[in-house]
């Protein structure tokens, strides 16, 4: 229900403004008010309903009482909570632990240790069987435990490219970007050198210098992927810091008496952070892909570890006639790159600062 | 009154939007009836969230896309307008109903001349659209030199000509209806004002009705004939400027009227006028009195002057005197404000003050001692006694701490009491700052914007301090918070016997709280002196501008006076 006031107005003698004498009407009539003089509106005759609306109808709450009900969130818990119902997400976890458990214990998934002598070369590219359900390789070897035996290698360098990249990538970018000015100037173009190297390119020249030639392995083309890597962090790194430097937060931390390290650690990585990690799960499947690439080219990891890379390579040879040696490791390594994109991209949604919460 | 007159131009009945969001439908207005006629001004006044610019967007066609008219009926000029299609609704817009958007800095496309946009509006409505046409509309606007300004960039506009160049496009097709929506708000309030009288002198020669869409009750007041107050999705009431503000009815309205610092303000002014006495000013001078007579020069300030190099054409760097020669002092336990407009080089001065900007010439000596000379162990300890409260509630607190790390902080970095000590600290702040103690474990994200900002003000009083420099750190809160803010912020003065350094655009702010005011223009102090003497008597031209643009002058006569 309302209340209609009607304004009866007469014109005051000093200002010409007109002073209300108030009367309740019915609505129908409040709709048709009557006329009054107006000061601003000399020519209109017009008057003003008072309207007020119910009071019981319209409580007026304590200013500015209102307390969130739910549990505190956190940006991460706030991210977890949107991730946790996203097909994409939970397919990708799954796969992605599925990856790292065959990768840490291969023993409990394969049949047979593919690396001694049970490859038979009377199994020669010999189809699938019982036991042997992704038939073998030219040498004789069950397919299956060779992909279950090369995720190691290849999971390895991919996390560990990675994670070279954001540790190394993630201190140069937000340095550059945190102190500025020429500090910025000068890793902004080393950076820029690197950048213009691509990555197999720069691979393949880097690992015919002697000192790699000689060291191939794991952790040497871990090093190289890290070597030729970080900028990409650095660069998502330095923009995400200038964007948090300048914020109050950290202003009222320096006025606090914070030294100008413990902002950076504890006020501004934290919060440049979100991009970073997406970037991070996006390039930890190109370096899986890298490392395979490498290993195809016969310049990746020796012929002596199995890997994803190294087994499409051995099976190339033999791929008209029996292309299964191939087939099988490249599923495993698509599946893998496929698990880690889906999840940046999951993680792309969820930290988007845009769609965060205010 | 003829039946013509009494015709609404737009007659809003029983609306309702409801706009579907992630968690659900949330109904923003609801049954909300009200009507402008033709050639007149409304306007809509609540706070942020209330629904007052979703309703006037609702007219013009243009709500969000999740947003839908659910109840209720639209009438303009006697046409039911509630669900007509994507076209009309086309061709009701520019030059029969205009509108002029809130932010002048984001509503004007980078990337075109200031020129061509007003054409597009022209060439849109089928008006002509020649240049001379263009730079007549600009003219209009106000904007001296048209031809000129018309092939300009709008980043070569400053926010002021922004805002008439978007005027300029809001009336360049003659709409019978004008939507303002918080038309003013970025602007410095002698902008504001010159902007509102050009407004008001074309729309009153153009005939054209103004929907005005603001926070500020008494520009409401004085800008608009009748005032619509919504609260929380509802109009809670409407009904004459003056009726409104003198008379109000419902609680909300009467809660509003109260905390209007203009309001507030230029009531202060009458009831020192008439010699009455008034609860609103905050700062309480007897008591201020004595202990200024008992440090005088708690903060000096002399001569101080900022200058910035700016990066220019190779390399050459080009000087800029943010701050010039500036001089005062600000006694112990009392009210210093800092008044000034966007670049008169308040901000710098409190950062200065802060250490946290070097300083070019002059000293600023606090406690005694010269700032620019403490090293190491000094300044950590200088940063003790003197803490910041900033402007933006959403910026100044670290989205990734909760409200109690956020609290503990500076009692951790200076290493006072033991974990449990800081955690009994943290509970006493937050009862002084009247927060319940369970939103210790809650995030910033999960605050309001007057939540936050008490949260800073425990977190700047953790340490226990004696100066608290507030950069406007009431500006971006709603009216009623605000008010909130301002007195818990004088309360704890005289409990704790603090000293503030109050930097704000803000004069309505300043009276209510201030005890001495520091005028500046353009990097230069142009008048300071006691609250009540600048009120009462300024010496400067600017000052005297400054005072007039408050608004709602004249609404605040006593009622025996009327």
């Amino acid at each position: 229900m309302h209340k209609y006031e009607n304004t009866d107005t007469t014109p005051s003698p000093n200002e010409g403004i007109t002073e209300p004498t108030r009367e309740r009407l019915q609505p129908e009539a409040a709709e048709h008010a009557v006329a009054g003089n107006q000061k601003d509106l000399p020519g209109s005759a017009l008057a003003v309903e008072h309207y007020i609306a119910d009071i019981d109808e319209t409580p007026v709450a304590a200013t500015d009482s209102t307390v969130a009900d739910e549990a505190p969130l956190s940006l991460w818990r706030d991210a977890w909570r949107q991730l946790r119902t996203k097909p994409t997400f939970i397919i990708s976890v799954i796969l992605i632990v599925l990856a790292v458990a065959i990768a840490f214990f291969p023993q409990l998934f394969w049949s047979e240790d593919p690396s001694s002598a049970e490859c038979l070369l009377q199994n020669s590219n010999g189809k699938a069987s019982s036991g042997h359900i992704m038939g073998f390789t030219a040498q004789g070897c069950d397919v299956f435990s060779r992909v279950i035996a090369g995720t190691r290698a290849s999971l390895t360098v991919g996390l560990f490219a990675t994670l070279g990249v954001v540790v190394i990538g993630g201190i140069i970018g937000a340095i550059a970007g945190y102190f500025g000015g020429w500090v910025d100037a000068v890793l902004a173009r080393l950076g820029d050198i690197f950048f213009a190297l691509p990555l197999i390119l720069g691979a393949l020249v880097i690992m015919q210098l002697p000192a790699f030639r000689e060291n191939r392995g794991v952790w040497t083309l871990v090093a190289i992927l890290v070597l030729l890597g970080w900028p990409q962090v650095a660069r998502i790194m330095r923009g995400a810091v200038v964007e948090v430097r300048n914020a109050d937060y950290v202003t009222s931390a320096r006025s606090l008496g914070v030294s100008s390290f413990n902002v950076l650690l504890r006020h501004i990585i934290p919060n440049a952070m979100a991009p970073v990690i997406v970037i991070a799960t996006i390039s930890l499947g190109t370096f899986i892909v890298a490392e395979s690439t490498l290993s195809y080219l016969g310049i990746g990891l020796p012929p002596d570890v199995m890997s994803w890379g190294n087994d499409i390579s051995d099976g190339k040879d033999a791929f008209r006639s029996n292309p299964m040696p191939v087939f099988w490791p490249g599923l495993a390594l698509s599946l893998t790159v496929l698990s880690f994109i889906m999840l940046g991209d999951a993680l792309r949604d969820a930290l988007d600062p845009k769609s965060r919460k205010k | 009154m003829t039946e013509q007159t009494s015709h609404p131009l737009l007659d809003i009945k029983n609306l309702g939007i409801t706009f579907s969001t992630s968690t659900g439908d949330v109904e923003a207005v609801k049954e909300s009836s009200f009507s402008v006629m033709p050639g007149e001004t409304v306007a809509i006044v609540g706070e942020s969230g209330s629904g007052k610019s979703t309703s006037a967007l609702a007219a013009i066609g243009l709500l969000p896309s999740n947003g839908r008219i659910s109840g209720g009926q639209i009438f303009f000029d006697g046409k039911d307008i509630t669900h007509i299609d994507e076209s009309e609704k086309v061709k009701l817009r520019g030059n029969q109903i205009g509108m002029v958007p809130q932010d002048p800095m984001s509503n004007l496309n980078p990337v075109w001349k200031i020129g061509f946009q007003v054409k597009e509006t022209l060439k849109a409505n089928g008006l002509p659209s020649s240049d001379k046409d263009v730079s007549r509309v600009l003219e209009q606007a106000g904007l001296p030199d048209a031809d000129r300004r018309a092939r300009q960039y709008p980043h070569e506009f400053s926010g002021g000509m922004r805002q008439r160049a978007l005027i300029a496009i809001g009336l360049s097709c003659q709409p019978r209806l004008l939507i303002a929506d918080e038309p003013t708000s970025a602007l410095d309030v002698t902008v504001q004002r010159t902007i509102l009288d050009h407004l008001e002198g074309m729309t009153q020669d153009l005939g054209t009705a103004v929907l005005l869409i603001t926070h500020d009750l008494g520009l409401a007041a004085e800008r608009a004939r009748k005032v619509v107050v919504m609260y929380k999705g509802r109009v809670v009431e409407a009904g004459p400027a003056l009726d409104l503000l003198r008379n109000p009815q419902h609680p909300y309205t009467k809660k509003l009227v109260d905390s209007a610092p203009s309001l507030a303000s230029r009531r202060i002014q009458v009831a020192r006028e008439t010699g009455q006495e008034t609860d609103e000013l905050l700062a309480e001078r007897p008591k201020t009195e004595i202990q200024a007579s008992l440090q005088h020069d708690f903060v000096q300030i002399e001569n101080l002057s900022k200058v910035f190099k700016l990066r220019g054409a190779w390399g050459k760097s080009e000087q800029f005197t943010a701050v010039d020669d500036v001089s005062f002092t600000i006694p112990r336990g009392t009210t210093t404000a800092v008044v000034g407009e966007s670049g008169s080089g308040k901000s710098t001065i409190a950062r200065m003050l802060l250490g946290l900007e070097s300083i070019t010439r002059g000293r600023i000596s606090f406690d005694g001692r010269d700032i620019a000379g403490l090293k190491g162990r000094e300044m950590f300890t200088f940063r003790r006694r003197v803490q910041p409260i900033f402007q933006d509630p959403y910026g100044s607190l670290d989205p990734m701490y909760n409200i109690f790390r956020t609290i503990e902080e500076p009692m951790r970095v200076h290493k006072v009491g033991s974990k449990a000590e800081r955690e009994k600290k943290v509970k006493s702040l937050l009862d002084q700052v009247q927060l319940p103690q369970s939103m210790m474990a809650r995030y910033p994200n999960e605050l309001s914007g007057g939540q936050r900002q008490r949260v800073a003000i425990a977190r700047a009083l953790a340490l226990n301090p004696d100066l608290v420099v507030c950069d406007e750190a009431v500006s971006a809160l709603d009216v009623l918070v605000q008010a909130q803010i301002l007195n818990l912020l004088a309360e704890l003065q005289s409990e704790l016997g603090l000293t503030y350094l109050f930097i704000t655009h803000d004069l309505a702010v300043v009276r209510q709280i201030a005890d001495r005011v520091c005028v500046m223009e353009k990097g230069k102090m142009v008048e300071t002196g006691s609250t009540d003497a600048v009120f009462e008597d300024p010496q400067t031209e600017y000052t005297q501008k400054l005072l007039a643009a408050i608004p709602g002058a004249g609404l605040m006569i006593p009622p025996e006076a009327a």
